[in-house]
């Protein structure tokens, strides 16, 4: 076939995996003993789909792999079976299996065969084995003998109109010639006289001889798409078949009338360049391309949008073009220039929202992860989900997957207490965690609340003493201890579980979440419960920035890494051996930046009293930049410099100011960074702000 | 709007011919040099850049061309050529380069914009070797057009390369 499927193979992908989704999140919905009929159909629906595509693909394994779910799945949709749990744990293990699988096939990478093998086993046993087994035996006994070539005969008898199906048999036959060597004739007795010949009708019939390492289900793919409307005879060619065939060929092939000849040159032209072409096909593109899907809704709002914008610009060429502008026309133009800036911040608005996709995305996969660990951890824990519809930015959502599994595995982990302790402390023997999302401001706040025995104090200040985090008999609040389960290597957990426990993890946590620019912080009441809060911002397309001058240069710092800003007291600077320069802030000594140093720019003035420091915080060290003046705040739209650039230090990207010129926006850790590397080290040991407070 | 009706021209100049390929020439103290046009985005006049710090001084900064950030590189800087005040004639050239992470927009700087000449390969004849002397590093070949001597430079690796590796080692 002439079109190029493999561009179809991203779509594919992204539809199984869908599909996957679908199947888990069904699968555990369905109510062992009672099915609903509906679920059912809906995973087999599924099941389906991803069946057929994968055979359209010729991607075998997996085809196979869920045709055995399909029949499992077909008794019983029709009530021949019921449904166990059992049944149901082994259908979740197959949709993990498939989704390895096609993971697998994706990035053309390994696959743990043995697990493959042994899910079918257990979906084999279950189904009672032999019926289908026996069917997939005959397979695998050929398989020594596929790696050598053989000879195919195909038996091809069109019906009357199979072309009219826009099925061309010329392009079959070119295909069969990728798979090895093909010899074809043509059987014309089916030809009528010319006078009752229908152009549209096929009247030949095929003898095809194909010399081929493949096997059986790659010839029968090739005629997939004609499966109903032909006749098809696939069988292995003895070796006599070989004899009569040479024989045969001869004599049959001038019986062919003219343009039919022309066709089977073609093929036999074809065949010479055998086999190497159908490989590459089906190796997937590993290159990141990700794709959105986008309700129809939301772009027929852009495109009203869009309209709305082009008739705002019409009108204000129109007035433009008037000959004199008196004082109604500036009227006019100035009422078209504020529609065009709310046509401008609307569509600003809708295409940003292109992007947002509802947290369902992100909390989909927890209903199985709950079912999977509680009955690992013996515990008996309901999940509740709510706001699954506030919609965030796509690639905030990606990256918040996973601390958010973090966070659930250790709330069902640590905080869900067992049934039996659950019902001394006279609380309900289900524990409940509640995933819940919700807009507030510019920001997505995302709770995961648990019933369970909220954080130990007790243990926690215990650890940290025994840690060197906290000097015994020390007062503390009840949120300095809680921050201090987000230390590395911090674990209240007696013992390590394969769940949680090693003390990794929390501060990765926080690390993700604060790379987001986001905030994570817990509450907890003892035998309660606890929440822990993620606040994020809805897009990374954005930002909020502080505009800072120095000399000629704008830069943007973020805001949410600003603590304050402020003028220089002289008396409050003072120098480590002369050079690296501290501001004492409170009881802080925090390093000066004089940006202008660092950026190698002509500053307004050197003296620190002629400008500003703006104290800015990363990852909790604290500097002070030294600018020239303070501009407005502003949001900002993050254009990557990396596009048609080079990442350079301390600049976190690049974005356009109202008047089109570009202005870069400051990475305050990458600012630390060249800083200290161009201070010479032995200025630094003061200068680190933790070591100067103490 | 002359932004545009250049960037125009060079389309209708393109689609004029298709005896072999087109190239753009610029002037670069009084040498001429040739580019493919099909690599051309746009020819625009010189605007201030938004500097760009701790990269190599042939970058002169960044520009917004319709929301892209694109970086600047001055040719002269670049081939070591003396400098020159920038004129009414100075232009930038946007280039797209082809580099293994695909096509990026570059711009460079250059005295001005001279003609487009049609050549073929044969035309292009490679470059003598001048040992240290000269860097033919960029130089694809040289072509003769009505007496004249072009230099036909390969953009990819001029831009791309060293470029790259020097950028590079600044943020290391």
């Amino acid at each position: 076939m002439s079109i190029d499927i493999s561009q179809f193979l991203v779509t594919f992908y992204e539809e199984s995996f869908e599909g996957l989704e679908i199947m888990e999140s069904e699968l555990l919905n369905l109510d062992v003993g009672a099915a609903d009929n509906e679920t059912i159909n809906t995973i087999f629906r599924a099941a389906h789909s991803i069946k057929g595509g994968s055979g359209t693909f010729g991607l075998n394994a997996v085809s196979d792999f869920t045709h055995v779910m399909e029949t499992l799945l077909d008794e019983m949709r029709d009530g021949r079976r019921q449904v166990t749990q059992e049944g149901v744990n082994i259908l979740l293990s197959s949709v993990d299996v498939l989704r390895e699988m096609l993971t697998a096939l994706r990035d053309s990478a390994e696959l743990n065969v043995q697990r493959v093998a042994a899910t079918k086993q257990q979906l084999d046993t279950l189904l009672g084995g032999d019926a289908v087994s026996s069917e997939e035996k005959p397979q695998a006994e050929q398989a020594p003998v596929e790696s050598s070539f053989q000879l195919w005969a195909i038996d091809f008898r069109p019906h009357l109109d199979m072309l009219r199906t826009g099925n061309d048999p010329v392009r079959m036959f070119r295909e069969l010639s990728d798979l090895g060597e093909l010899n074809a004739t043509v059987d014309v007795s089916g030809l009528p006289a010319w006078d009752e010949l229908e152009p549209e009708e096929s009247y030949l019939n095929w003898k095809l001889a194909l010399d081929s390492d493949k096997d059986e289900a790659d010839i029968r793919e090739v005629f997939e798409w004609v499966d109903d409307e032909c006749d098809l005879n696939i069988h292995q060619a003895a070796g006599l078949f070989v004899e009569a065939q040479h024989e045969e060929a001869a004599p049959v092939q001038p019986l062919a009338t003219p343009p039919i000849q022309d066709k089977t040159d073609t093929v036999a032209a074809v065949g010479t360049n055998a086999g190497s072409a159908k490989e590459p096909a089906r190796k997937p593109t590993a290159s990141g391309d990700t794709s959105i899907r986008v309700s129809i809704d939301k772009v027929d709002e852009l495109i009203n949008m869009v309209g709305e914008l082009v008739i705002t610009q019409s009108m204000l060429s129109q007035y433009g073009e008037a000959e004199k502008i008196d004082t109604a026309g500036i009227e006019r133009l100035r009422d078209g220039l504020g529609q065009l800036e709310r046509n401008t911040r609307e569509l600003q608005e809708s295409v940003m929202r292109i992007r947002m996709l509802p947290i369902s995305f992100a909390f989909q996969r927890f209903p199985r992860l709950v079912h999977d660990l509680s009955s690992k951890l013996e515990k008996n824990i309901q999940l509740k989900m709510s706001g699954e519809q506030t919609e965030l930015d796509k690639t905030v959502m990606e990256k918040i997957g996973d601390p958010l599994v973090h966070l659930v595995r250790n709330s069902l982990d640590h905080g869900i207490e067992k049934p039996d302790v659950r019902r001394e402390k006279g609380k309900p023997e289900q524990g409940t965690v509640h995933l819940n999302a919700f807009h507030q401001g510019g920001n997505i706040v995302i709770e995961i609340i648990d019933d369970g025995a909220g954080l130990n104090k007790d243990k926690i200040i215990e650890k940290a003493v025994g840690r060197g985090l906290l000097v015994e008999g020390e007062a503390v609040s009840d949120e300095q201890v809680h921050d201090l389960i987000f230390h590395a290597g911090f674990s209240t957990a007696d013992t390590v579980s394969d769940v949680s426990g090693r003390g990794v993890g929390m501060d990765v946590v926080r690390k993700n979440i604060r790379s987001l620019g986001g905030t994570v912080e817990v509450t907890s009441k003892v035998d309660i419960g606890s929440t822990f809060t993620i606040r994020l911002p809805l897009t990374l397309a954005i930002l909020d920035g502080q505009l800072v001058k120095v000399g000629t240069e704008t830069y943007i710092v973020p805001l949410i890494s600003i603590i304050e800003s402020l003028q220089v007291k002289m008396d409050k600077v003072n120098t480590v051996s002369g050079k690296g320069e501290v501001y004492r802030l409170r009881d802080e000594y925090i390093p000066v930046v004089r940006l202008y140093h660092v950026f190698d720019v002509e500053p307004d003035g050197r003296e620190l009293t002629t400008g500003l420091l703006v104290v800015v915080e990363a990852e909790g060290e604290k500097v002070a930049l030294f600018v020239d003046d303070l501009f407005g705040q502003q949001q900002v739209v993050i254009k990557s410099l990396e596009t048609n650039f080079k990442k350079v230090g301390g600049v976190s990207g690049a974005t356009i100011l109202g008047d089109g010129t570009v202005a870069l926006i400051l990475d305050v850790k990458g600012l630390m960074g060249l800083y200290q590397k161009q201070t010479p080290a032995r200025d630094l040991y003061l200068v680190k702000s933790s070591d100067a407070a103490a | 709007m002359a932004e545009t009706n250049q960037t125009l021209e060079v389309g209708d100049m393109m689609s004029a011919s298709d005896e072999g390929q087109q190239y753009l020439t610029f002037i670069l103290a009084g040498e001429e040099y040739g580019v493919d046009i099909l690599r051309v985005q746009e020819i625009k006049g010189w605007d201030s850049v938004t500097h760009i710090p701790n990269t190599p001084e042939y970058v002169r900064g960044v520009i917004n061309i319709r929301g892209t950030i694109v970086p600047i590189i001055d040719m002269r800087i670049r081939f070591d050529i003396e400098q020159l005040a920038y004129g009414p004639t100075t232009v930038v050239i946007v280039l797209r380069v082809q580099g293994e992470n695909g096509d990026r927009i570059m711009g460079v700087v250059v005295d001005g914009v001279s003609d487009v000449y049609n050549m073929s390969d044969e035309d292009i004849k490679d470059a003598p070797d001048f040992g240290s002397a000269v860097d033919t590093k960029f130089v694809k070949g040289l072509a003769t057009v009505n007496e004249k001597m072009v230099i036909i430079l390969d953009i990819d690796h001029m831009l791309n390369s060293q470029e790259l590796n020097e950028v590079d080692s600044v943020v290391e």
